[in-house]
């Protein structure tokens, strides 16, 4: 007879890791299940793993989790062909513990927090695939594998398998991703020795920089790039949106080509030995994308559940925070002993006051917006460096002349169009 | 039947670096796995115990670690494993792995007597193909090398035909219980396991037994028991030179026939 469970956690990334952390502390019967090798074997990420949410799970994870180098300063670079508007900010108490957020490789973090769920009493089964979730009068009970007698039961099914969830799909709670609502990423992994990386980026020992590229790097498409230090390595890439990618029929990897090549980032990854290449999806569509989050038996969290912030790169903890809300949701369900929509839907409620649901709520149309009006991308960042160029630049010209000069820039597209297009932004970000 | 399988952790050879410098391998370069060939040790097993009753058990030797490749073996369907780890082990050559083994077996079988003892025919890292029949010499029973096929087995007179594969064919032998048969990858193919087996994996904790719970002499263990000097390690060269011989096949024949007897000096020797 097929055994039943509290719960089974489609997926062991840091949504479902979080959630069985939770889970098996409290004492419940829980099982991950993820198809990987073992977890974080294709799972990728920049990385920056922020502080706050794993804490909350493992307080004491400084001592032990797998982590590159804390980050002490967070650039910014809008660039363009020959040039980068670049600002940003360096906080060398994040030296110190508790430290505010840290490079990490996916892969080595992953399978270390999953491992802490295990040592807390979950049951973790690797190179297993999820095909459906087995569903009678309604409610779900369990779920299918593609392995021999592989069907399991469970009062509850956490769905936590990432930005494609087919299982979502299954249900009905989401339709096929539009393109305009993932975008593609591809990163490279570079090794250079830690020395070389200390003096490029400005950094004692043990401390990491972050830059996020706009404009160039992603040629004129919606998207970033990215370049951020681990101990002996660098982790640079790109991701645009699939929908743009698809109009303007670039090529990922090429992107990502040319973005290494720019006269800007070339000297900070020279002499560094090409290790890893990885690519994957990110929802990029935000609160609107949010998909039916619960269902009679059923919760979904994670990058399943859409819950990333683009603007901010942050997507791993609000995987977390979903998890573990979605944890303490099912505690309670078991208390009741009741695990209908209804009470589920606790969960909901909670992820949506949370930062999680307010941060995406607030940006809820940045991505759409600036889908739409390619010009955010394509004409403000080079006229950005335009202008910063033209006022830097020491050639007799009064600084009066030059402002004139800038506004002249502003005006040749158009000073109305420019308010309006300054106000839609602002009316985005605010 | 109670069927014992030795299983070695490895490193994955098919992704392993070697060191230019040392000539050694980089064993950090490669994740570690069962060894291919004790796969399909433990499947054989376990297809033999579901025809004929009984249990598998599994018993391996190396860093604590190595548990991993313990659970792998349950997924398989074996049904206890047990790590000896330990110290006192490290550096062990072929003579001190198989002693150490074999007093593992041996205590695995005061508890309940053991019928079968499978080996993989060699393990992808060490490659030399003496730990199983060092093993069942020390035990001082029969040894099957080789073995692609088992043919039946025989409850009554308790005897098992195997067949062997040798250079330039097969070898259908037999041999009465209890002995040691080391396998072949085309003995079988890995079943993929039931979910059942993976669930019973991820909860199962391997028992480890150190020098103090299995009976040695420490003197035949580790380094000082390990009588192999290692001269050198050296990469194969890479081939270089040959030639490409074209033309119709009379020409190409006639080519290879003057290079043979006229360059290399075939049947050349004084007074042949
Ligand atoms: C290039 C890139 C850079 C990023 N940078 C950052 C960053 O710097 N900071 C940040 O916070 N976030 C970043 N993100 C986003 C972050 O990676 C995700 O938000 C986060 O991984 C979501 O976690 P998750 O557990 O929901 O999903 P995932 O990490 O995708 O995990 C899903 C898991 O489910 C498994 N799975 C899927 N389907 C099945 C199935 N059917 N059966 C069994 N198992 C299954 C998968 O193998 C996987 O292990 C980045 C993403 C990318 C692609
Ligand atoms: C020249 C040389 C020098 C070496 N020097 C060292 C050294 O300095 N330090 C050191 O630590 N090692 C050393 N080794 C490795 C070590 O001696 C062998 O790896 C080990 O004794 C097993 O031999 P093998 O790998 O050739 O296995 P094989 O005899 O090829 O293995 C055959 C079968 O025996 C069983 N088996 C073998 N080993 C184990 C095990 N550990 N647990 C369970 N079953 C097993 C498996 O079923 C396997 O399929 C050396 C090996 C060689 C060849």
């Amino acid at each position: 007879m097929a055994e039943k469970f509290d719960v089974i956690i489609v997926g062991a990334g840091p949504a479902g890791s979080a959630a069985a952390n939770v889970l098996a502390k409290a004492g419940l019967k829980v099982i991950m299940i993820e198809r990987g090798e073992y977890p974080g074997a294709k799972n990728v990420m920049g990385g920056v793993l922020y502080r706050h949410q794993l804490q909350e799970i493992i307080p004491d994870f400084l001592d032990e989790a797998p982590l590159q180098r804390p980050i002490v300063e967070q650039r910014f670079w809008m660039l363009d062909e020959n040039s980068a508007f670049q600002f940003g900010h360096k906080d060398l108490s994040w030296a110190k513990p508790p430290h505010n957020n840290f490079t990490v490789f996916r892969a080595q973090f992953d399978q270390w927090f999953a491992k802490k769920a295990v040592e807390q009493g979950a049951l973790l089964v690797n190179e297993t695939v999820v095909t459906e979730a087995i569903v009678e009068d309604g409610r779900v009970i369990g779920v299918r594998t593609d392995r021999p007698d592989g069907d399991i039961y469970a009062d509850i099914v956490i769905l936590a398998d990432g930005v494609n969830s087919l299982l979502a799909k299954q249900l009905g709670f989401h339709k096929e991703l539009k393109t305009s609502e993932v975008a593609l990423a591809t990163m490279q992994v570079i090794n250079l020795p830690a020395e070389k990386i200390e003096d490029r980026f400005n950094l004692e020992p043990n401390q990491g920089a972050t830059i996020e590229v706009f404009g160039d790097s992603t040629k004129g498409m919606v998207g970033t790039g990215f370049i951020y230090t681990n101990k002996d390595s660098i982790s640079i890439g790109t991701g645009t949106l699939l929908s743009d990618l698809v109009k303007n029929n670039v090529r990922p990897h090429e992107l990502l080509e040319t973005f290494k090549q720019h006269p800007m980032v070339r000297k900070l990854i020279e002499g560094g030995e090409p290790k890893e290449y990885l690519a994957h999806l990110i929802p990029e569509g935000g609160y609107h994308s949010i998909p039916k989050l619960v269902g009679h038996g059923v919760m979904v969290v994670g990058d399943a559940a859409q819950l990333v912030n683009g603007i901010h790169r942050e997507g791993s903890n609000l995987a977390m925070a979903s998890g573990k809300l979605a944890a303490e949701t099912a505690i309670m369900a078991k208390e009741v002993n009741d695990f209908s929509e209804n009470v589920l839907d606790t969960y909901r409620i909670k992820l949506m006051e949370s930062f999680v649901g307010q941060d995406l709520k607030k940006y809820k149309d940045a991505t759409h917006m600036m889908a739409k009006q390619p010009q955010y991308f394509n004409e403000y960042l080079p006229l950005l460096n335009r202008a910063a160029s033209e006022m830097f630049t020491v050639d007799g010209t009064s600084k009066w002349d030059k402002q004139k000069k800038i506004i002249g820039m502003v005006q040749e597209r158009g000073m109305f169009k420019t308010a309006i297009d300054l106000y839609r932004m602002w009316k985005v970000m605010k | 039947m109670h069927i014992v399988v030795c299983v070695k952790q490895v490193p994955d050879t098919s992704v392993v670096k070697l060191d230019p410098v040392t000539n050694t391998l980089d064993r950090s370069s490669a994740p570690s796995i069962i060894n291919p060939y004790d796969a399909h040790a433990v499947e054989e097993a376990v297809r033999l115990k579901k025809k004929y009753g009984g249990k598998v058990t599994i018993v391996s030797m190396g860093p604590p670690m190595a548990t991993a490749v313990i659970k792998k073996s349950i997924e398989l369907g074996a049904d206890e494993g047990v790590l000896i780890s330990d110290r006192a082990f490290a550096g062990s050559d072929t003579l001190a792995t198989s002693y150490a083994l074999t007093q593992a077996i041996n205590k695995i079988a005061e508890k309940e007597p053991v019928d079968l003892i499978f080996a993989g025919k060699q393990a992808i890292d060490g490659d030399t193909a003496q730990v199983g029949p060092g093993i069942a010499r020390r035990m001082n029973i029969p040894v099957l090398a080789q073995v692609d096929k088992v043919e039946s087995y025989s409850q009554d007179n308790n005897v098992i035909r195997v067949r062997r594969k040798l250079e330039d064919g097969h070898e259908i032998v037999e041999s009465k219980l209890p002995c040691l048969i080391t396998v072949e990858k085309e003995i079988n193919e890995l079943t993929y396991s039931p979910l059942t087996n993976m669930i019973k994996a991820a909860r199962y904790e391997p028992v480890i037994w150190t020098t103090n719970d299995i009976e040695v002499d420490r003197s035949q263990l580790g380094l000082k028991g390990s009588p192999t000097v290692v001269g050198k390690i050296f990469a194969p060269p890479k081939q270089s030179g040959g030639e490409k011989i074209e033309g119709t096949a009379q020409e190409v024949v006639d080519i290879v026939m003057d290079k043979l007897i006229n360059v290399h000096g075939l049947f050349a020797k004084e007074g042949v």
